[in-house]
């Protein structure tokens, strides 16, 4: 019981900043139609920000300051990067945002070194929340829990209820009416951009002490966030929201799960000797293979239901 | 992509041909040294590899995020092979084993393939990503075949010499290389004349159109996938006797990444746009590489600078100049063009400086700040080289502003030329 | 300068910082050190290159090899084991005849192969391999090689160490594994239950874990698993981000078990752990900074008073570094030669006093047989007399030093013998 209710916060609060990465990521591509490579890369730049700044100023600041910053590195790049390329079509964009990884990953070697940098989580949030049974719950993924879930509830509102909100949503579908209303579209793309950047650099903010903060974190995290998003529907919210706590419930689960293929078979009567043909493969247990699962989900859902689990349209 | 038109030179295609056969095999005699063999050797492989992928990004029209895993699985069942020849389980020449690597490529891209060519351009792009993933998890996974983190190791020396071939010496295993990078460029090359390639284009182009003429435009893609796995198969079967080793980093996300980024520099659109590509990306890993620690930033800079400005690679620069030259107009370029390199010269020495100066600075200003760039020996940690770097950058940018405005004035009077003798004919 | 295709192309283009001369000089000889330097791992590679440059000029100064100057040459090998081949084809045109390479097995292992064919076909350009950190255990038995020198105890040199250890304590009764799927995580653990078996028969394997190397973000579930499994200590392999995320999910969950760990001290392990590691992270290695007596205190503090500084914050690691190049100088002098073979044959069966105490090249598998030590992070010592300690916290003065400037250094807690650590072999190794 103790390790169920531990494991399912466990998954919760993974799958929650899974959420955040993988909403900004949606929400672009939901508006603009690009598939951003680099996302990750915001990321990345949102936990090295909040490093910088919270060695000046504090974490609290770093954790309003950080986000914007990266939000405006994510304008620039639309505006001299993207608006470029956006002529040549959706492939040209994805590979400008693959070249835009490299680089900014080896502008984060330059700065802050190769090394992991010790970004830490402030002491006023270190310790237990609370004790279950006999594991403690830090209250640091209380915390990641809540400034996530604000975030969701922020951008639903930001969506559907504000001026702004309505128009991105116009935007999308009539953008020639939009701009004849007086509008201007590139704008309205930019901020669209320079949000989900900020989004992610939201999450790197609060990522990047949970977890380590070095110039890999983005290329660790980039894969997965593109399956939460093609799992859950592109370009869909709450199918991101969806796919983010499924991984993270399949990812947190699967590690308790010490069977394999033998087992199973074992169970049903079927024996099978150490000498049979793939014997590696049928003694892989599912613990061994639950960080690939993500992927293999993905794969699957490809070739299934490519529209993923909520989304409007293929491909 | 859809705005680049492949135009086959038919003027002295022989030429062309019989030119790069020539240079290939002329080559290790000029540059005697075992670096270059090497290097060479790597571009050889490098070539099949990178035109196997540009069958599906330049021809179908599919971005692939996972091409090395044909390769790489290619490559292990080359390794397997050859050590199963050593044991004398089976007979096999050699000089053949690519071709064992090919087939398993082939037979990957049917088992991967059949589901992922379902749709082409984010879709695929994905689902090749998730793939790659996948195998590249399962490589460190499965040791008894991927040999683990070791790699499976082999020995291309087997039995007697034929001929005197032994394949011991790397000269041998160049020659083996060029033998099938010609054979196997040639035969992608027919491909793209054969009704497939040109189906592949149109589906690349409208595969709604190409559906309604009542072409499955999936079974195309298909098929496409399957031969650009069994080339690719081929390169990696080629890799394998050139390095007498597999190891897990050949079916891995970076050996995909170089080639989609070697493709892409040299140029999508074009038949021997990849084999450019290739030669710039191995001299910028190998060579630029053994020289600067920034060889990354230099190639992720070249590489989104193509995407930005010029995303025909260089193989659309150099094509788009064929009119000019057919039209005797190059005269009105040469003028811009001497600006622009001179000017371009300026802003590369200021970038290259600051480049080398920050990586110098950020690694080590406090231990080693004596550093020399183009011969002048100096300390980063001094204002005034900084000052002169950042100048040249700034006056190199403004300056080559001028000469790139001039450039594109002259191409558009150039256009404009050509746009009226075209009316006037 | 030998003409190069990739160097006509650059000619123009920058002023080489590399000469492509063939020299080897009778004053000079050049040690072609083989590692990342650009990349993931850059950072370890890099400070690796600042040690074997420290000793080499403290050798050089010292004329400890007699009038032969040392000459440490970087190559760039990306972790990559086909890289590597190219490098070191790099290296034979350059004329460079000692290599020195440590970090993955895997380029090890290719490494060793490459260089025992380069030096069947080629017997006269022989090339010597001295290796600091590539820890798989086959390489001194049955890949053994007469060209290549291990200078690290092999990893079940180091779990015979620790399960020395821990067979003493009786509280142990239960250990969980937690390792890389990989070659090495797999070695670390066959050789965990196999010893744990012999000497406590007792002590219950209470899980067996492998998982994906590099992929794990959350190590939180894993966590959660060992501490349902009621575990005593944890016996751990992984380095890297690995080792760092383990720990800090550990320390969240209040998980109370000690870890035993290969990299736990590795380098950049400390700056991501942070305090998380504290009085739980054990490692083993052949010398820490507060060992006791630290006859390496004055190298070590010259060391890290010259490279120590933000940003890369690298602190002296490596003694086998030190003993390697000793050696090598000692060998030099004995053979009166530079020739790898000559060198080779004075290497092999040497004896060397380290600072750690005598150190011995065995001769019939090319291991270095030296003595261990078991550590545990703990908060640096505030001296208040020393105003350099003003950010420490600690009140043990035996931790005098930290590393990396995290404010935590290691305790020691026991020094295995030399003899002890030293494993039977199976190397049948072909002379020339």
């Amino acid at each position: 019981m103790e390790f169920f209710l531990i494991s399912m916060l466990n998954s919760v609060s993974y799958g929650l900043l899974l959420f955040m990465l993988s909403s900004g990521l949606t929400i672009i591509f939901s508006m603009m139609g690009v598939l951003n490579f680099a996302h990750a890369s915001f990321y990345m730049l949102g936990a090295y920000f909040a490093y910088q700044i919270s060695g000046w100023i504090g974490f609290w600041p770093a954790l309003a300051i950080a986000p914007l910053l990266v939000g405006m590195v994510g304008m620039a790049v639309e505006r001299y990067g993207l608006r470029t390329v956006h002529k040549y079509g959706h492939v040209a964009e994805l590979l400008f945002t693959f070249g835009l990884a490299y680089l900014i990953e080896e502008a984060v070697h330059l700065i802050w070194g190769r090394s992991q940098v010790p970004y830490a989580v402030p002491p006023s949030l270190e310790g237990a929340a609370f004790t279950l049974f006999s594991t403690d719950y830090p209250i640091y993924r209380v915390f990641m829990m809540a400034v996530s879930v604000s975030m969701l509830i922020g951008i639903y509102l930001t969506l559907t209820r504000s001026r702004i909100g309505l128009v991105i949503q116009a935007a999308l579908t009539h953008p020639q009416t939009v701009e004849t209303l007086g509008h201007n579209v590139p704008r309205v793309f930019m901020m669209v951009f320079g949000g989900g950047s900020a989004l992610a650099g939201l999450a790197g903010v609060i990522g990047g002490n949970a977890f380590v903060t070095e110039p890999g974190m983005a290329a660790a995290v980039g894969p997965i966030v593109f399956v939460v998003v093609v799992v859950g529907g592109m370009g869909s919210l709450a199918g991101a929201f969806l796919a983010s706590l499924l991984i993270g419930i399949i990812q947190t689960f699967s590690v308790a799960l010490d069977y394999s293929i033998v087992d199973l078979l074992a169970k049903l009567g079927i024996t099978i000797g150490p000498d049979a043909p793939l014997a590696v493969v049928w003694n892989l247990t599912i613990s061994q293979t639950g960080p690939v699962l993500p992927y293999l989900l993905m794969v699957l859902m490809l070739i299934f239901r490519p529209k993923g689990i909520m989304g409007t349209r293929e491909g | 992509m859809n705005k680049l038109k492949y135009r086959p030179l038919n003027l002295g295609r022989w030429l062309v041909w019989g030119g790069t056969a020539l240079v290939m095999i002329v080559l290790p005699l000029i540059f005697t040294s075992g670096f270059t063999l090497t290097l060479m050797s790597q571009i050889g492989v490098g070539i099949i590899f990178a035109l196997s992928y540009n069958m599906l990004l330049g021809q179908g029209g599919m971005l692939s995020f996972g091409h090395a895993v044909y390769s790489g699985l290619g490559a292990y069942f080359t390794v397997h092979a050859l050590n199963l020849i050593t044991d004398g389980a089976f007979y096999f020449p050699v000089t053949l084993t690519p071709l064992i690597g090919g087939v398993a490529g082939a037979v990957f891209g049917v088992i991967f393939g059949y589901v992922t060519t379902k749709k082409s351009g984010t879709t695929f792009a994905m689902i090749s990503l998730g793939i790659a993933e996948l195998v590249a998890a399962c490589s460190l996974m499965f040791s008894d075949f991927f040999g683990g983190e070791a790699g499976v190791s082999t020995n291309r020396v087997i039995g007697k010499a034929f001929l005197g071939i032994t394949y011991g010496p790397s000269i041998q295993v160049y020659y083996l290389i060029v033998g099938w990078a010609l054979i196997c460029m040639m035969a992608m090359f027919a491909w793209t004349q054969t009704p497939l390639g040109r189906m592949a284009n149109a589906v690349r182009d409208n595969p709604e159109r190409a559906e309604f003429v009542g072409y499955d435009t999936h079974m195309v893609r298909f098929l496409t996938l399957v031969l650009a796995g069994f080339f690719a198969g081929i390169a990696g079967g080629l890799s394998c006797i050139n390095y007498e080793i597999v190891t897990a980093e050949n079916v891995g996300a970076y050996a995909s990444a170089g080639v989609l980024i070697a493709t892409f520099i040299g140029g999508a659109g074009f038949f021997f746009g990849p084999i450019i590509g290739i030669i710039v990306f191995f001299t910028m890993v190998t060579a630029v590489g053994g020289i600067t620690q920034a060889w990354l930033f230099y190639l992720g800079l070249l590489f989104l600078l193509i995407v930005l400005y010029a995303p025909g690679g260089f193989a659309s620069l150099i094509m788009m100049h064929v009119p000019v030259i057919k039209a005797r107009l190059m005269r009105r370029l040469w003028l811009p063009y001497a600006a622009t390199l001179a000017t371009g010269m300026i802003l590369l020495t200021g970038l290259i400086s600051v480049v080398e100066m920050t990586y110098r600075f950020s690694t080590e200003a406090g231990t080693n700040p004596n550093m020399t760039l183009f011969g002048f020996a100096f300390k980063v940690t001094e204002g005034v080289p900084w000052a002169i770097a950042a100048g040249l950058l700034v006056g190199g940018f403004i300056v080559s502003r001028f000469a790139w405005n001039a450039v594109g004035r002259a191409w558009g009077d150039i256009i404009h030329i050509l746009q009226e003798r075209e009316a006037a004919a | 300068m030998k003409l190069t295709f990739p160097h006509v192309l650059l000619a123009g283009l920058m002023v080489s910082t590399l000469s492509a001369a063939p020299a080897i000089g009778a004053e000079t000889v050049k040690i072609g050190y083989i590692d990342p330097l650009s990349g993931a791992f850059a950072n370890v590679g890099e400070a690796g290159l600042k040690q074997f440059q420290f000793v080499a000029d403290d050798i050089n100064k010292r004329k400890l090899a007699g009038d032969v100057k040392f000459e440490i040459v970087p190559f760039d090998n990306k972790v990559s084991p086909k890289e590597s081949l190219n490098v070191l084809k790099n290296v034979i045109d350059q004329g460079i005849r000692i290599i020195t390479q440590g970090n993955s097995s895997g380029v090890a292992g290719v490494l060793i192969d490459a260089i025992n064919k380069h030096n069947e076909r080629n017997p006269d350009k022989s090339i010597l391999y001295l290796n600091y950190a590539a820890v798989d255990p086959d390489f001194t038995n049955s890949k053994c090689s007469f060209w290549h020198f291990r200078f690290d105890a092999n990893s079940d040199m180091k779990m015979e160490a620790f399960t020395n250890y821990i067979a003493k304590d009786p509280k142990i009764k239960r250990v969980y594994l937690i390792n890389q799927d990989y070659s090495f995580g797999h070695a670390v653990a066959r050789a965990a239950k196999e010893y744990l078996a012999r000497k406590r028969p007792d002590i219950k394997i209470v899980g067996d874990d492998l998982h994906p190397i590099g992929k794990v973000k959350d190590f939180a579930p894993y966590v959660a698993k060992i501490k349902a499994s009621g575990a005593d200590i944890v016996i751990s392999g992984n380095w890297g981000n690995d080792i760092a995320l383990l720990i800090k999910a550990a320390k969240d969950a209040g998980l109370e078990a000690p870890f035993y760990t290969y990299y736990g001290g590795g380098i950049g392990a400390m700056t991501a752990m942070g305090d998380a590691a504290e009085g739980k992270v054990k490692q083993i290695t052949e010398w820490h900074a507060n060992i006791h007596p630290n006859k390496t205190e004055k190298f070590a503090n010259a060391f890290n008073a010259k490279y120590g500084g933000p940003p890369a914050n690298i602190s002296f690691y490596y003694l086998r570094v030190n003993n390697e190049m000793y050696m090598l100088a000692n060998a030099i002098k004995e053979a009166k030669s530079t020739d790898p073979k000559a060198i080779a044959l004075k290497l092999e069966g040497m004896k060397y006093e380290a600072d750690t105490g005598e150190v011995e090249m065995r001769a019939t598998d090319h291991q270095l047989i030296q003595p261990l030590y078991i550590s545990t992070v703990a908060k640096a010592y505030h001296n208040p007399k020393d105003p350099k300690t003003a950010k420490f916290k600690g009140t043990d003065p035996e931790v005098k030093y930290d590393q990396e400037d995290s404010g935590y250094g290691f305790k020691t807690d026991a020094r295995i013998e030399a003899y002890v650590t030293a494993q039977p072999t199976s190397c049948q190794m072909k002379r020339p």
